[in-house]
């Protein structure tokens, strides 16, 4: 429960998302889970019966990658891009498209890790190509984001946990 | 809540209001306006800019429906129009809760990381 809430999401300017977020764990550790598919496939975007059978990470400047995300029916989600900058454990800049655009052109992702105390802040942006893409993607998370949301919210209103006033 | 059921006004007001959220001057009269009406006099008070630059950034804020004008003939006083910000604070609020979903289960991972980092050099 410890981190619950401490993740800040900001739109800036007209093309980028900024993300921050504490980890209690030192940043190789957090680094690895961002680029070993072994620790990659186990937290990334799998919920609600996503899972991630295809994840192909050559972790070096002009490397590629390729993650395919798939659901209990069959649905396949895949992404891919390039890696620009592998500074271990601190940086990390990749280009980013999905296989099935859901916004126009490709994002440049840039991740900073950044380690205090045994603590690592992520700092997380998303540069995207147009005002439109960028809005585009904060006003339809992925699929699977959706699919999760409506996961949880079945499991929140199975448990009680959410009371009358919000059932809609 | 299909991406596609949002008709265009909907999306073109939402980019409006994110165009007009992201300079400081416009927050801070936003957060100005949030505990209650002002004139323009009043809202250009704590800033080192003309008023004119201050009817500036009210005009963006206006356009976005953020603002709005209030009876008052004479002092004009702008006051907060709480649904844009809202729909717009309500979308940046499913991305994080999207995203927050994602680094709670690498929270569990980093713990589970972390053990097997102990217990490895312990054996040693």
């Amino acid at each position: 429960m410890k981190s619950i809430g401490n993740l800040k999401v900001v739109a800036r300017g007209d093309l980028e998302i900024m993300m921050t977020r504490v980890f209690d764990a030192p940043r190789s550790l957090v680094f690895d889970a961002y680029t070993k598919p072994e620790l990659l496939k186990r937290w990334l975007g799998v919920f609600g019966g996503w899972t991630m059978p295809v994840c192909e990470i050559d972790l070096r400047v002009g490397g590629a990658y390729h993650w395919v995300w798939r659901n209990a029916d069959g649905r396949e989600m895949g992404v891919r891009g390039t890696y620009r900058e592998v500074v271990p454990p601190e940086r990390l800049v990749n280009t980013e498209k999905f296989d099935e655009p859901w916004y126009p052109g490709e994002s440049l992702n840039t991740a900073i890790f950044a380690e205090q105390g045994g603590k690592t802040t992520l700092t997380s942006s998303m540069r995207y190509v147009s005002r439109e893409a960028r809005d585009g993607v904060l006003k339809s998370p992925m699929e699977t984001g959706v699919a999760a949301s409506y996961d949880r919210l079945a499991e929140l209103l199975a448990s009680g946990e959410i009371g009358k006033r919000e059932r809609r | 809540m299909q991406p596609g059921s949002y008709g265009r006004a909907t999306s073109a007001q939402l980019d409006a209001t994110f165009a007009a959220l992201a300079d400081p001057t416009r927050r801070a009269i936003l957060a100005r306006l949030a505990s209650g009406e002002a004139s323009v006099t009043e809202l250009a008070a704590p800033f080192e800019i003309s008023q004119p630059a201050i009817s500036k950034h009210l005009k963006v804020l206006e356009r976005a429906g953020l603002i709005s004008r209030g009876r008052d003939a004479q002092r004009r006083p702008r006051r907060l129009e709480a649904r844009p910000l809202a729909e717009a604070t309500g979308w940046l609020e499913n991305y994080r809760r999207l995203w927050e979903g994602n680094f709670q289960r690498l929270d569990a991972l980093l713990d589970e990381l972390k053990a097997k980092k102990k217990r490895g050099r312990g054996k040693r």
